[in-house]
């Protein structure tokens, strides 16, 4: 035991101090009211949970060095006490109690989701996030932006691993925001730890909890609830900004819809559809059929040299747009763009080892979905 | 006193393999269930090694995710029902009729049908990796429509598996309860039956109240999958939460099923080595019973975030922070039984001090789980992991390690070597909290369990928690060498080779003959 402490003395003297800064070892105190009660919550408890320990195991350690047969301790007889049985009853009951009652107020706050200023429905998808401003027209997915080769180790990992998203959910701050939950396959679950906000995202229920954030920044989450393969890969990220800067926000997001319906019908050469499609294919289809096509067969089939990707278009656009009943293979004629879609089958034919030549526009796109 | 002068008469064990898939005897069948479970201990311990070198560094490096899923439901299901549950079923078989002065298990043949269903469900269930789509991969509490709609055909097979694992447990049980009503000793009335027969009475009434129910909510999901209904589908007019509140309406007593018996092992080996009788006997009693009751209106703390109205919140935080009552009456009892004791540290009491401690430690962090607020942070992080392997690990297992090591003189006669015991212990249980402590904090930290790659700054405390994992697994190799080596070759044990220790088992020979207690001894 003595030896222990040394060795452990040791340790902390060796180790610089701005080596352990970087270890993140508890609960952040987050940005929201809540996320600060919370804080206090658990430390109060951990306090509490840490001098029970101290008193417990004190005295099972104090006896143990000192009713030990090799110091000749001599065995008491006794075997019960209703006195004592009484008080250590007793004491927890009077602990529990102290527990409960900031425990019950905190709950009673998080549960008030009444008068919000801005609701903001968020759908999981396996294996993304879905954003709709209700109100306001402004919908958006929301997927991991970590390059393949980062996860696998072929490129140096950026500070922001695992936690990036190509768009990120803006909100304003000292508004009250109440989020509305709800899948659109599996269970889900939604959470920022700096907003200590975590719901389950079910599929056919809607779920409810709220937020009123104090302070400006990005702040990072991830899905909570194991939601099938990628589960580890389908972050949150929040940025929360001044009104002002919600509020021009908004405004660009409207104008570069517009932008984006317009773009439909203009005509798209076969460079910006491959750009595009590159882009497309990285954040929603190389998690599983591998970045360069290759795919992970026999659940994940192969696009470079696949019948599909070198035989009928229209049969491509299908299962791009319908998806494929039975297999891990989504619709995603409602989760991309007729332009992103467009792009990204131009991709697919015209990558790796596919030279089929074949374009194909959004208005192609747009009249499969319109039918 | 009990006199063995008629083992001569009586036939010994048949020869060869089939003494084994025919036997009735409940030391035979001890064994194989003990064997059983330490074969499935190795195999999910692989498991645990595969999803700890995955997680060794940030990026995916060995396994793919779909694969890292497979590993954390196998790893799950085989330690809880291949090598908790069986361990304790083994030590029951064993000690049970011993304790109580019966001749065998009150239901012999059903004893081995509950026994030699195991292989087969498991072998199933492992045969699953093999096939296309590969094993369950939904994690062990298989929530739909996870584990329905989106699941790998392979969930047949582990439906089928776990049917067949819940009527050898249903079995089991029936066959203990029956045991300990009908063929105790005259004159030892239930309060005077030791602990650990207590514990595992209580045990199996709960095993018998929540089986069926985990077997509904299989069959539930083998409906939706191939009978076209819709209990947990949304679309068809169901509900995913149904089967959240079914599983776990079964799983939490399940978890005081895997802990129950470790209390009782505890409460013969903490008397004997510190050579003084139980302190709270009685209550010791109604805790675990009162533990068992309760364990039935808690369920739905695992499912705080799941959207449950505030009333459904409160109750289940208040209820489950009552439990905190009894088990901690329970450990301030055991605390109370070493106080001015005069104790030695054999490996068993060394395991049974270290079970008090870091039981406590998973039972404090329960404490922090159950507070509805908190627990939206902690839910599904790492520190949820931290815990409930606290209580399984230095909790359940640790209390099979110790009664193996403490009756094991009595089962094969010999003396284990003692000094590589303790090294057994001082490696398992530096390996245990380099392994499960730094789950805390990266728990608190905001890691989500069941990811199969993290963001960089859970890194350090990864790498620690995977080189304790290391450490861990192979301190194990150690315990069966020493026990295959005290089978072989050890040194020969006392009739009473523990100088406290108290119970009809040390009134047999050591190695307890085949058949003993054939009249029952005398009235204590």
């Amino acid at each position: 035991m003595r030896y222990f402490l040394r060795f452990v003395l040791i340790i902390l003297i060796i180790c610089p101090r701005s080596a352990l800064a970087t270890w993140a070892f508890n609960m952040p105190v987050g940005v929201t009211n809540t996320s600060q009660d919370i804080y206090g919550l658990h430390m109060t408890i951990f306090y509490i949970c840490v001098a029970i320990a101290i008193v417990v195991f004190g005295v099972m350690f104090w006896s143990i060095f000192h009713h030990r047969k090799s110091k000749g301790a001599q065995a008491a007889q006794f075997h019960g006490s209703v006195l004592v049985e009484i008080i250590w009853t007793i004491i927890p009951i009077v602990i529990l109690v102290v527990m409960a009652i900031p425990a019950t107020k905190t709950l009673i706050d998080m549960y008030d989701t009444a008068e919000s200023d801005i609701d903001i429905q968020i759908t999981g998808y396996q294996w993304k996030w879905h954003y709709k401003y209700i109100g306001e027209d402004i919908d958006f997915f929301s997927s991991l932006s970590t390059p393949q080769d980062e996860i696998h180790n072929k490129t140096t990992k950026n500070p922001n691993y695992l936690l990036e998203v190509d768009n990120a959910l803006v909100l304003p701050i000292n508004k009250k925001i109440r989020f509305l939950f709800t899948s659109n396959d599996v269970i889900h679950a939604w959470w920022v730890p700096d907003l200590a906000v975590k719901k389950d995202a079910i599929p056919g229920f809607i779920n409810e909890s709220w937020t009123r954030i104090n302070k400006t920044g990005t702040y990072r989450g991830q899905c909570a609830e194991l939601c099938g393969m990628h589960h580890g890969f389908m972050p949150v990220v929040v940025q929360a900004v001044t009104e002002a800067e919600y509020e021009s926000w908004l405004q660009q997001q409207k104008t570069a819809k517009l932008a984006e319906l317009a773009s439909v019908q203009k005509e798209w050469g076969m460079d910006e559809l491959m750009t595009t499609g590159a882009i497309v294919y990285q954040t929603n289809c190389a998690a599983c059929h591998q970045a360069k096509g290759q795919g992970m067969p026999p659940i994940f089939p192969a696009l470079s040299g696949s019948a599909i990707a070198l035989g009928d278009v229209a049969e491509h656009i299908n299962i791009v747009v319908n998806g494929r009943q039975g297999t891990a293979m989504a619709a995603y004629g409602k989760q991309l763009s007729a332009v992103e879609i467009a792009a990204v089958i131009t991709y697919e034919r015209n990558s790796w080892d596919n030279k089929t030549g074949d374009i194909v526009t959004p208005a192609d796109i747009q009249s499969v979905i319109d039918n | 006193m009990y006199e063995q002068t008629e083992t001569a008469d009586h036939h010994g064990p048949a020869k060869g393999l089939m003494r084994w898939v025919l036997t009735t005897n409940h030391k035979d069948i001890g064994t194989l269930y003990l064997i059983f479970s330490l074969i499935m201990f190795f195999i999910g311990g692989t498991m645990a090694f595969v999803i700890r070198a995955e997680l060794f560094q940030p990026g995916l490096q060995l396994v793919m995710p779909e694969f890292f899923n497979q590993m954390t439901t196998m790893h799950g299901l085989i330690m809880i029902f291949g090598a908790v549950m069986p361990a304790f079923v083994g030590l029951a078989n064993w000690q049970i009729p011993l304790m109580i002065g019966a001749p065998d298990m009150a239901l012999p043949r059903l004893n081995n049908w509950s026994f030699w269903i195991l292989p087969f469900a498991f072998s199933m269930l492992l045969y699953t990796l093999f096939m296309e789509g590969g094993a369950p991969n939904f994690g062990w509490t298989a929530y739909a429509p996870l584990s329905t709609t989106y699941a790998p055909p392979s969930v047949t097979f582990f439906i089928f598996a776990v049917h067949m694992m819940g009527i050898s447990s249903i079995m089991g049980a029936i066959n203990v309860i029956v045991t300990i009503f009908n063929m105790r000793a005259p004159g030892m009335g239930l309060m005077q039956m030791p602990m650990f027969v207590w514990t595992w009475l209580i045990t199996a009434f709960l095993l018998i109240a929540v089986m069926p129910v985990l077997a509904a909510v299989v069959t539930m999901m083998l409906m939706d999958i191939h009978f076209g209904t819709s209990f947990f589908n949304a679309a068809g007019g169901g509900d995913p939460v149904l089967y959240q509140h079914v599983f776990w309406f079964f799983a939490h007593p399940e978890v005081y099923i895997m802990v129950l018996p470790a209390f009782g092992v505890v409460s013969q080996i903490i008397p004997a080595f510190s050579r003084k009788p139980l302190f709270g006997y009685t209550s010791m009693v109604y805790a675990t019973a009162a533990i068992a009751i309760m364990s039935f209106v808690v369920w739905a703390h695992h499912m705080f975030t799941v959207g449950m109205p505030l009333a459904g919140e409160l109750f289940f935080m208040y209820s489950t922070m009552l439990i905190a009552i009894p088990t901690g009456v329970k450990i301030f009892n055991w605390v109370g039984t070493m106080f001015k004791g005069s104790m030695t540290f054999e490996t068993p009491m060394l395991f049974s001090v270290a079970f008090i401690v870091l039981f406590t430690i998973g039972g404090l962090s329960g404490i922090m789980l159950a507070i509805a607020p908190a627990d939206f942070q902690y839910q599904d992080t790492y520190f949820v992991v931290a815990h409930f392997h606290y209580v399984l690990v230095p909790g359940s297992v640790f209390g099979i390690f110790a009664a193996v090591y403490y009756w094991l003189p009595k089962w094969c006669g010999r003396m284990y070597n003692e000094p590589m015991g303790q090294l057994h212990f001082w490696l398992s249980i530096i390996g245990v909290n380099l392994t499960f402590f730094p789950m805390h904090f990266v728990g608190l930290a905001g890691m989500p369990r069941r990811i199969p790659d993290y963001a960089l700054q859970f890194a350090d405390f990864n790498m620690v928690t995977s080189i304790g994992a290391f450490l861990f697994g192979a301190t194990q190799l150690l315990f069966v060498y020493n026990v295959i080596k005290t089978i072989r070759s050890g040194e020969k044990a006392q009739q009473k080779p523990w100088e406290g220790a108290e119970g009809l088992e040390w009134t047999v020979p050591s190695p307890a003959p085949y058949h003993t207690f054939t009249r029952p001894p005398a009235g204590s």
